[in-house]
């Protein structure tokens, strides 16, 4: 069937399966590299993007249920990596591996743009994305300056 | 190899328009330092450095960047004694061609410029392999790429690049090169009021001669080294264009999706194929080694077709194998009189029999899976005369060899381009899904990227090995120890050598290993064999200082009377940790300490433990003395991040068997730390001035004794096997 997505401004019209998951869409059919595979069974956040502002991941999402949204993965977060996050990001060196980032930087984003200043439980409840590098000091370091600002 | 001369010439051929490429070639038995030249058609110039006209500094990084941060620290050595300007020092990544492996730079480094007969070198290759390739394989950055390639190749070639600049500048202006000084790749003659920048001199100094053994900076020369960098790869790792294997696009690439059978040694037969043949997308589908793949136009097509296919499971011989029959089979191995001896010192057994104070206690650890965020995946395209292999790999050499087995050709028609890595952790050496993504390319005829799925990543790894141990101990009156005795299991990767020793200065010591058969593949993981014997030999010298009612820092303390820079190390993690201050109720601290590939690190954790019998780690005190920390921001990072590899470990890691297959599938099951269990990390460094130390590995050891050590002075429970969240602690 034919779906319609608009994907960081630009509108697609695909002729695929309604229960391919948006990552591979994203992924495989218009080369959107940069959100990333890490479970497929919606447990790790490495495939979070914004699905109409809001943090999603995508691994388990059909895209059919995302049938004419809006979807903002990392590509389309901040041109010349100038979004607040991935400044923050950059500044405290938070990625080691960074396979998980575009996925944790998505989460934050989409936590910073509902609640400017979590607290640590906030962040602790909302963040549940795995790093297997260990980066979480960092990000709190990030977070904490980005809260602050 | 290629023809090489001392004499130094311009390396057109790398750099139009002139300009200076210093690196190292391989004689066969020799080491040499050279410059390229241009007339020898087949000159393979090792190149590590250059310097082009318009003062840009290259450096070329033989090391793959898994996070770790070697491709800004090796630059950094360079940079430093080159004395460049750091703003204007950029990296490239190494091919993966035998000049640029460890063990070549190590034993040319470690003999110099000398010739060997061939028994000997081989000899001293294979020593010089564990010394290098092992330990580099484990963690291609902290723990090798700083030490080997960084302290001998990087730094040798900075200081030669920078002693021709000014011989260069010393001719062009009739001066001695001792009366010039160089500085932010600038040379200045001060006496004269003349000076040029290395861009300026670059393409002089490639015509000077080449020193041999330049001389290089002492510690307190540094100006680069030292000094927190930003790193390189970071800026890439925050808008998602770095590109990592999986992300590798190459024209009329299919998706290849795969399943093992599950059982160990067994085979897959499917039914109903032509069925998933007619799913959407699907073009073939391939039997391999013990595994089968289904080959689609996209990755989710092949998932999808490749769950649908009915499976049996046949053959193998471990059906009815259960971790149960397994730690079974290792208590009752290690109680066995023989096995290899790594400590043999004194008299262990008089000892024991003069003491009425024996402790004795059995440990064990299970099975690990590496788990690295990015899923193994390989891309590979097979023609009639070449192979091509796109893959993130700790070790391409040894993956570039396994291509050319698979693809059936000469490794000289083998191409690896290495990408990023989404973490290794030691899951990046082995080389088989490097073989399954070649040997399908080759059979279908197209180039193919081969993903595996979390899944089977969990259930078909290479896995940290389960040991079982049981250990004694006598003490004196005072409570210290006079024996010391550790028979344990060894499957293998039983490396580095040392990671079963006692750090402590005890009279009598019988440490030895008894051979077992893993059951399981088994493989490096970080830290390799001292997640196991960190945990043994720091927990169990815990129950010694209990025993002999002695504070557990200070009973280590006593024993570390004779090693300064242990001494040093515990006693300022003890002190940033505030050890003995007071802590709420149900709060307590644990205390560990563990050399590991040349680095000394302490960790005190400060624990509590819920009526539930829930286990919370509230912060990490951790002290690192590497000898020098190259970029010290990257080693916080890396302490940090080893504690939280080995933190998830000592919670929750258990890899269990039952019927023949691994019992976890993923993440859910699998469960790893997160935000919400992480705890505060503090980290300190002591730059002793002592052999430069690896970063990488060091952090993960001490974390799961300094845990179960602070869960027993809260619950009274000593926690002899792992996981940790496998005890009820209510
Ligand atoms: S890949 Fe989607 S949550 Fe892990
Ligand atoms: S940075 Fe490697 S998994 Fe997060």
């Amino acid at each position: 069937m034919t779906i319609e997505l608009r994907v960081n401004g630009v509108s697609h019209q695909l002729d695929i399966e309604e229960d391919m998951p948006l990552l591979w869409v994203l992924r495989d059919e218009l080369g959107l590299k940069g959100t990333k595979f890490g479970c497929g069974v919606s447990a790790c956040g490495a495939c979070t993007v914004h699905v109409d502002g809001e943090a999603m991941r995508t691994c388990t999402l059909p895209v059919g249920a995302v049938d004419g949204a809006d979807i903002t993965t990392i590509e389309g977060l901040g041109a010349d990596q100038a979004h607040p996050v991935q400044i923050a990001w950059i500044e405290k060196q938070v990625p080691q591996c960074g396979y998980c980032q575009s996925g944790m930087i998505m989460a934050v984003a989409a936590l910073l743009d509902e609640n400017p200043n979590p607290t640590r439980a906030d962040l602790d409840d909302t963040i549940t994305n795995i790093c297997r590098c260990g980066t979480y000091q960092r990000v709190r370091a990030a977070v904490d300056e980005l809260s602050q600002a | 190899m290629g023809k090489f001369t001392r004499r130094a010439f311009m390396a057109t051929g790398g750099l139009v328009g002139g300009g200076l490429a210093l690196g190292f070639a391989f004689a066969p038995n020799r080491l040499t330092i050279y410059t390229a030249d241009p007339d020898s058609a087949d000159a393979q110039l090792n190149t590590w450095v250059m310097i082009t006209p318009d003062n840009k500094v290259v450096v070329t990084v033989p090391h793959a960047e898994m996070g770790q941060g070697s491709q800004t620290g090796l630059p950094m050595m360079l940079a430093d004694e080159l004395d460049a300007d750091w703003s204007t020092v950029s990296m490239v990544q190494a091919p993966a061609t035998e000049i640029y492996a460890n063990s070549d730079l190590a034993r040319g480094f470690v003999l110099g410029d000398v010739s060997l007969p061939n028994s000997i070198f081989r000899l001293l290759d294979y020593s010089l392999f564990k010394l290098s390739g092992m330990i580099g394989v484990q963690n291609t950055g902290g723990s090798s790429a700083v030490r080997y390639t960084g302290n001998m190749a990087m730094r040798s070639a900075g200081a030669a690049a920078k002693h021709m600049l000014l011989q260069a500048a010393a001719t062009r202006w009739g001066v001695s090169a001792s009366s010039l000084t160089a500085s932010e790749s600038v040379v200045t003659h001060a006496a004269s009021n003349q000076s040029a920048t290395y861009g300026e001199l670059a393409s002089e100094a490639a015509l000077m001669e080449v020193p041999l053994q330049p001389t290089l900076k002492s510690p307190d020369q540094f100006t680069l080294i030292g000094t927190s960098q930003p790193r390189f790869d970071i800026p890439s790792k925050v808008d998602g264009s770095a590109e990592y294997g999986i992300d590798v696009e190459v024209p009329g690439m299919l998706y290849a999706a795969i399943k093992h059978a599950p059982v160990f040694g067994s085979k897959y037969q499917a039914t109903n194929l032509s069925e998933v043949r007619a799913s959407r997308g699907v073009m073939d589908i391939v039997e391999l080694d013990g595994a089968i793949a289904v080959v689609a136009d996209n990755f989710w097509r092949a998932k999808i077709a490749l769950d649908m296919m009915e499976l049996q499971c046949i053959g193998g011989d471990r059906q009815s194998m259960t971790s149960a029959q397994i730690y079974d089979r290792y208590a009752e191995a290690a109680l066995s009189e023989d096995g290899s001896y790594d400590a043999d010192i004194g008299d262990t057994a008089a000892a024991l029999a003069q003491s009425d104070r024996i402790v004795k206690a059995s440990y064990r650890v299970p099975f690990l899976a590496h788990a690295a965020m990015e899923p193994l995946n390989c891309t590979a395209s097979v023609t009639k005369d070449r192979c091509d292999v796109w893959v993130g790999h700790q070790n391409p050499l040894g993956a570039r060899a396994a291509a050319a087995v698979a693809a059936g050709m000469d490794a000289d028609n083998v191409t690896i381009h290495n990408r990023m890595l989404g973490g290794g952790f030691g899951r990046r050496t082995p080389t088989d899904f490097v073989t399954q993504a070649v040997t399908l390319s080759r059979q279908v005829g197209a180039p193919i990227k081969l993903i595996w799925s979390r899944e089977e990543d969990i259930q078909h790894d290479m896995y940290r090995p389960a040991v079982a141990n049981h250990m004694s101990a006598a003490l004196d009156a005072d409570g210290m120890p006079t024996a010391w005795t550790n028979s344990y299991t060894n499957s293998g990767q039983n490396e580095p050598a040392e990671s079963p020793l006692t750090q402590y200065a005890i009279p009598n010591q019988s440490i030895k290993g008894v051979d077992v058969d893993s059951a399981v593949p088994i493989g490096a993981w970080r830290s390799v064999g001292h997640t196991q014997h960190s945990f043994f030999n720091e927990s169990f010298v815990d129950e010694l200082a209990v025993e002999a009612g002695i504070d557990p820092y200070q009973y280590r303390r006593k024993l570390l009377a004779d090693m300064p820079r242990h001494r040093k190390v515990l006693d300022v993690a003890a002190q940033k940790a505030g050890w003995g201050e007071p802590l709420p109720a149900g709060r307590a601290r644990g205390i560990a300490i563990e050399q590991s590939f040349g680095s000394i690190v302490a960790e005190v954790a400060e624990v509590s433990v819920s009526d539930d019998g829930d286990v919370t780690v509230h912060k990490v005190t951790a002290v690192i003395d590497c000898g020098t920390a190259v970029n010290p921001d990257s080693v916080v990072a890396q302490i940090e991040g080893g504690i939280i590899y080995g933190l998830t470990a000592a919670l929750y890691g258990d890899i269990e068997i039952a019927d023949g297959c691994v019992v976890q599938t993923n993440f859910p099951d699998y469960p790893m730390v997160t935000l919400q269990q992480a705890p505060d990390i503090e980290v300190h460094i002591i730059n002793s001035g002592e052999a430069i130390g690896g970063v990488g590995e060091p952090g993960t050891p001490p974390i799961a004794p300094a845990v179960t050590n602070a869960i027993y002075q809260i619950t009274g429970k000593r926690i002899r096997n792992l996981p940790i969240s496998a005890h009820d602690l209510s």
